[in-house]
């Protein structure tokens, strides 16, 4: 998507195409002949392996928006209809509900790969941006979606999450309000939701296309961090990782295939197959397991700060461990990327994965002590790990030598090659 | 835009202000549709108040209707569990209303404006949390009214919060006995 195409039409039909809408120099120079860096590793893979999951997700939602039904006395009994009558149609449930967790899974491997390598850092912050807005977009893609089969974690996860608007000062119950559609969660609220799951996964793939257009422009960031000097950095895309990159998508297909064949259920919850009941709620509601750190984030404000409630604080303290990811590029004061050249930076970066990871399990324990003082201290890492370590880190931390190019590094000509 | 190169504004540039201003107020009154189709429509408003019988719940049972799509709760309460409520001075309350439809806006929580008069054995409640809208246990929690499981919120025996994230007492709707047997709410 930038300059780069040293495309020729071959034969007459190319032509005539070429010299009305350039569309297939414009691929040749995106993905053919882009000049990438020779040096990127399995982990550059899980951004096509999201864009692999993106495109099941949006076939298998079509096929699934054929046999279901959304309304709030049918929309139970039409997946299991889509389990039980509809051919093959609990393989295309079983690839959509396991692919939202892997869409997840992929993703969050592309997040700390960025963190890892400091991708978000000049000249890069927009497509950074927008990756933190595609995975807003796909937590609420996700979480709508996760509504649509009504059963009692659909109803209840809806009702709590909706709810956390009613924290909202004056305004709040008007706005929990007009999202119900009236005075709880209900059939407008279901309808609503099943309009705005078919709609959202298409802005996602229209905000996917101006993420890669941002770092296309700025070529693609690599382990070493340097940018690319001279040809002898990079290779063209095709072969080179259209390969790669389709090696490591069968691969992550056994692991995808895993969930949906021998563990499709595994991580659903029980009792979601149990058809919403607005009189009573399940004993111990969980969110999916990719939202867990936020829902144990929103849990840790359990007392008033000054003037603002504690039910108010949980919601702007889950909004903020998101809203903080876009301003990352500008509270990490280092100048290098990569953190093979930071060790001390390393040593905060696995802390933070670690924190990320517990947060994730305290999210799914009930609400008492001991895990409540637990969730707090790990909230405080969290910010912590935005707000005091990267801003002080850059300053006092002497980094080690970075290779003078990729080829240098590749070569071990820097006595720290990656 | 030449016009914009001589130093006094013209006659033209005010038409474009103007002209900008006009289409913006529509393009807001046009918006106005779409939002507003999103609220609660005429079926939703129409709600019918709802008469109950709730001359088969004894002392120290309760029963949940259905009123606006939400759980009701009538409880007809034990007199340890009063006594209880009553004791609590409402300066160690949380939540210091009594949040009683049927009261003026400030009334206090004392446990008498969590009832009705004459009625003070009889708690109707609607039965979801303040916090983020579950529906709690009941006879359960540290104060032996109700327990939310969500988040931990605890409430005492007057369906006032306690203890955890919620922020307020659990509302009590407009209700009224009709008879000794029959509640109406709404
Ligand atoms: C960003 C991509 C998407 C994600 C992350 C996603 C996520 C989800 C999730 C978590 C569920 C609940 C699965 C369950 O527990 O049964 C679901 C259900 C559903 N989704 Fe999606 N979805 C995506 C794209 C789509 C698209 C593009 C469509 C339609 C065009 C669609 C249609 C449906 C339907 C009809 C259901 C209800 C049937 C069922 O529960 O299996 N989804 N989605
Ligand atoms: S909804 Fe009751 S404690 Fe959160």
């Amino acid at each position: 998507m930038a300059g780069h195409s040293t495309y020729e039409p071959q034969n007459a039909g190319a032509k005539w195409l070429e010299r009305r809408l350039p569309v297939l120099s414009l691929v040749h120079g995106s993905f053919v002949a882009f000049p990438t860096p020779k040096n990127l590793n399995y982990w550059w893979t899980f951004g096509g392996i999201a864009f692999f999951v993106l495109v099941v997700q949006l076939i298998t939602g079509i096929v699934l928006v054929m046999h279901y039904t959304p309304n709030d006395a049918l929309a139970f009994a039409s997946v299991e209809h889509i389990m039980r009558d509809v051919n093959y149609g609990w393989l295309m449930r079983y690839l959509h509900s396991n692919g939202a967790s892997m869409f997840f899974f992929a993703v969050y491997i592309h997040i700390f790969r960025g963190m890892y390598y400091g991708s978000y850092k000049e000249p890069r912050e927009i497509a950074w941006i927008l990756g933190v807005l595609l995975f807003f977009l796909m937590v609420l893609t996700a979480f709508m979606g996760y509504v649509l089969p009504w059963g009692q974690m659909s109803l209840w996860g809806a009702t709590v999450i909706t709810n956390l608007f009613s924290a909202v000062p004056v305004v709040g119950e008007a706005i929990t309000t007009w999202l119900w559609g009236g005075f709880a969660v209900g059939n407008p609220t279901l309808n609503r939701f099943f309009s705005l799951h078919y709609l959202l996964p298409f802005v996602i793939l229209g905000v996917v296309m101006l993420h890669i257009w941002a770092f296309h422009v700025a070529g693609n960031n690599n382990p070493v961090g340097v940018d690319p000097k001279s040809d002898k950095d990079t290779v063209p895309f095709h072969p080179y990782y259209t390969l790669k990159d389709l090696f490591a998508i069968v691969v992550f297909m056994i692991l995808f295939s895993w969930f949906v064949f021998y563990l499709p259920n595994y991580l659903g919850h029980a009792d979601n197959y149990i058809p919403a009941n607005p009189m009573v709620t399940p004993a111990h509601i969980v969110p999916e397991w990719f939202l867990l750190p936020f829902y144990a984030i929103l849990r840790a404000i359990t007392f008033d700060i000054g003037p603002i409630p504690s039910k108010l604080g949980g919601v702007i303290a889950m909004g903020g461990a998101i809203a903080i990811l876009f301003v990352l590029p500008w509270l990490d004061t280092s100048k290098v990327r990569s953190a093979n050249y930071r060790p001390v930076y390393r040593f905060f970066f696995w802390l933070f994965f670690f924190t990320t990871i517990m947060l994730g399990w305290l999210g799914s324990k009930p609400a008492e002590q001991p895990y409540i003082a637990w969730i707090q201290f790990f909230t405080v890492l969290y910010f912590a790990h935005f707000l005091i370590v990267l801003p002080v880190l850059g300053l006092i931390e002497t980094p080690r030598k970075v290779p003078d190019s990729i080829n240098d590094a590749v070569l071990g000509k820097s006595s720290d090659a990656a | 835009m030449e016009h914009t190169d001589t130093a006094e504004p013209s006659r033209r540039d005010f038409l474009y202000i103007a002209t900008g201003a006009v289409g913006a107020v529509g393009a807001g009154a046009l918006a106005w549709p779409f939002i507003h189709q999103m609220n609660p429509d005429a079926s939703a408003l129409a709600l019918a108040s709802i008469e109950v019988d709730v001359s088969a719940v004894e002392v120290g049972q309760s029963i949940t209707v259905t009123w606006r799509g939400k759980p009701v709760f009538i409880r007809q309460r034990t007199e340890k569990e009063i006594a209880e409520a009553t004791e609590v001075p409402i300066a160690d309350l949380p939540d210091q209303f009594a949040r009683n439809a049927n009261l003026e806006d400030g009334a206090d929580a004392s446990d008498a404006n969590r009832a009705t008069t004459g009625k003070e054995a009889w708690l109707v409640m609607v039965g979801v949390c303040t916090h983020l809208g579950c529906v709690p246990l009941g006879e359960a929690g540290e104060y032996g009214g109700w327990f939310c499981p969500c988040h931990g919120s605890h409430y005492d025996t007057a369906g006032r919060i306690r203890k955890g994230p919620a922020p307020e007492n659990m509302l009590v709707p407009p209700y009224k006995f009709s008879s000794d047997d029959v509640v109406v709410i709404g």
